[in-house]
């Protein structure tokens, strides 16, 4: 059967299910919108989490992005899996006895204040349309290059499904559909991985793949990669090029905003019980750690392919490299979607590939007649071509594209939840009509949801920037606004809405004063960033992504200060912090 | 559990033992993965320097282990001190 026919019944069928899942299990109540009832099994919760948390980024760019940064991509793996110990170990349980629906609910409660209600609500709903957009963008790229249609059209084809069931269904419905999604991404992602880590090194396992031999040669993988990238003057794949600090502070802002998003946060609203939150959270890495332990495998192999596939020969010698009429038939349809580009510098009709920005391999370069790097690889093609590059059956590419849909309609729909959550729950019903029914709330819910979603479609037509690239700064939001609030106000009973205010205040403000600067993200209208985003300019050599862990910790210091210097809270609020400490309900009359 | 004693004490071993695994958490990842990885590179163990399998395989499956044994030893705990529930 042709691909593209093979295509559209793989991801027919995946929408099918998930149309089905959305009528079987519609939403009755504001329970069942918000939270599902609270009667999710810990070990379903745990999937469903993998699946919301897991998003286009995780899918289709993180092993790119790990292929082409090599140890500098280990960021990514840590900083986005991190996060679920400080959320078992320092948010999930208390905020599960706590037992409401939203998060700013928490914050509006544990501070005594609709104006920290408020701004709990800003920070939700800035970052999770910050990480929409990336999902939709994901949905876009899918459905252009493997259904070839228009992006538009795919968009509005994802903009459905989600509407169907998050609308209808609401947690209810996005839970039991994301079981169904996470066990079609994770089959999509390792079957290829299976398949490549077996090609080259005869082992089937990808992440043992990664520590063996390659196939035929009594070298190991890793070896050969730096090997074969050394020689074409990139950097060692196996060592950085970041500075130290920034590593750091790049994977601690990513692992506390993934322990700061509040559509991860609310998963944990779902369980029947404290003790189950904390199970919960161990199964979802647990799921989570399957694709994230492959993805590293997966772009070393890539990149080894894709290199070896254009530098075929000895580097340097006249035909040891990939001439362009002869190249392969998946090097043809990605070029069509400009994510692969070829421009014949040195006019010789062959493609290099090669690291021109060396001044150490300019000489050699130069000698060898070449004139620059000629093929320009956007890495999020790389896990969708893979199946391509490495001569896999039809049915794999197809679930590959069935997958990356999963993935990024899982998230969006997560996230739309939230945002429809603090509009019907926190915004209509805590701040504006506190008097409104149970009925209308949940009308409200679901109005808020389908608005979201034009946005979030609007948002993926045109997109502010590169999948993972804007991801990673919804994260450093969560990290540097909604995380320190919620810490203190669990561990401390001291913190005051004035502290927490002040504090949200200044770390979102400074965070996003920071990457605004140097990124010009949200505001394309005022111009071209303030400043070049280079090293040099950076303030301690901290880059944007990983500027929300200096926000995090301006954002503990000013409420800490802030609080010390205004009154107390009332008894009322310090018996809430004592009440969510314990698993069971316990008489604590302070 | 209905002195503010005993309760102090619950919530003492709870802090201990969160304390316990966020060092775990920090020495395999920030520690192993980041600011040691070059030492630990020099040690290569199958086809992998340490300190980049640290970062990229090690640090994930530490982080497994360690929330499934805070759950289990947090149930523990609570059992103990009498507040699970029911």
């Amino acid at each position: 059967m042709e691909l593209k026919t093979l295509t559209y019944l793989v991801v027919g069928a995946s929408f099918l299910v998930y149309i089905g899942i959305a009528i079987w299990s519609r939403a009755v109540d504001t329970g069942d919108f918000y939270v599902a009832g609270k009667h999710i099994h810990p070990v379903a919760n745990g999937m469903a989490t993998a699946a919301d948390w897991m998003s286009a980024a995780s899918f289709i760019s993180m092993a790119g992005l790990i292929a082409f940064l090599g140890y500098d991509g280990s960021v990514y793996l840590m900083g986005w899996t991190g996060g679920y110990v400080l959320l078992a170990l320092l948010l999930a349980p208390y905020l599960r006895k706590f037992g409401k629906f939203t998060v700013p609910e928490f914050i509006a409660e544990r501070y005594e204040s609709r104006a920290a209600r408020i701004v709990a609500v800003i920070c939700l709903i800035f970052i999770s349309f910050t990480y929409v957009a990336g999902q939709m963008r994901g949905v876009g790229i899918v459905f252009s290059r493997f259904l070839e249609v228009p992006i538009g059209v795919g968009l509005m084809v994802g903009m459905g499904i989600v509407f169907i069931y998050a609308v209808m269904g609401g947690m209810k419905g996005v839970t039991y559909t994301q079981i169904a999604q996470y066990c079609v991404l994770i089959f999509a992602y390792t079957v290829p991985a299976f398949f490549i880590a077996l090609q080259l090194t005869g082992v089937a396992i990808p992440q043992i793949a990664f520590g063996s031999e390659v196939r035929g040669e009594s070298v190991y993988l890793l070896d050969k990669l730096n090997q074969v990238v050394t020689a074409l003057g990139f950097s060692e794949y196996t060592s950085g090029n970041k500075s130290k600090l920034d590593v750091f502070c790049i994977t601690a802002a990513l692992m506390v905003g993934t322990a700061g998003l509040p559509h991860v946060i609310v998963r944990f609203f779902t369980v029947p019980k404290v003790r189950d939150a904390r199970l919960s959270a161990g199964w979802a890495l647990l799921f989570i750690g399957l694709l994230y332990l492959t993805a590293p495998a997966v772009g070393s192999m890539a990149r080894l392919n894709l290199t070896q596939t254009i530098q075929a020969g000895t580097v340097g010698a006249p035909t040891g490299n990939l001439a362009y009429n002869e190249r392969p038939d998946w090097f043809r349809t990605w070029e069509a979607t400009g994510l692969l580009e070829f421009d014949d510098l040195n006019g010789d009709g062959r493609i290099q590939y090669y690291n021109d920005q060396s001044p150490d391999f300019a000489v050699q370069a130069s000698g060898y007649g070449w004139n620059g790097n000629e093929l320009g690889v956007d890495p999020d093609i790389m896990v969708l071509a893979n199946p391509e590059i490495a001569g896999l059956p039809s049915w794999v590419i197809a679930l590959v594209a069935a997958g990356g849909i999963a993935a990024a309609l899982s998230t969006a729909a997560g996230l739309l939840l939230v945002i429809s959550a603090s509009v019907s729950h926190d915004l209509l019903k805590g701040v504006f009509m506190p008097n409104i029914s149970e009925r209308r709330e949940l009308l409200a819910g679901r109005v808020s949801a389908a608005v979201a979603i034009g946005i979030a479609g609007f948002l993926g037509y045109y997109p502010p920037a590169f999948v993972a690239q804007v991801v990673a700064f919804a994260f450093g939001l969560a990290a540097a606004s909604l995380f320190p609030a919620i810490l203190l106000g669990i561990f401390s009973s001291r913190i005051n809405k004035q502290g927490a205010i002040a504090g949200m205040l200044t770390g979102l403000a400074f965070t996003y004063g920071y990457i605004e600067y140097f990124k010009g993200l949200f505001l394309p209208w005022a111009g071209a960033p303030w400043s070049e985003n280079v090293a040099e300019n950076w303030l301690f050599g901290i880059s944007p992504e990983g500027i929300g862990a200096i926000g995090m910790c301006l954002n503990f210091f000013v409420a800490v200060i802030v609080s010390r210097a205004t009154p107390p809270p009332s008894t009322a609020v310090r018996e809430l912090v004592e009440r969510i400490r314990y698993p069971r309900e316990v008489e604590t009359v302070l | 559990m209905r002195t503010e004693k005993a309760r102090q004490r619950y919530w003492r071993a709870n802090l201990r033992l969160v304390a316990l695994c966020l060092t775990i958490w920090f020495t395999v990842s920030f520690g192993f993965g980041i600011l040691l990885a070059e030492p630990l590179d020099r040690i290569q163990l199958f086809g992998f320097n340490l300190g980049f399998w640290f970062a990229q395989q090690g640090s994930i499956v530490c982080f497994v282990v360690l929330i499934f044994y805070y759950a289990w030893r947090m149930n523990q705990i609570d059992r103990e001190h009498g507040v699970d529930e029911e």
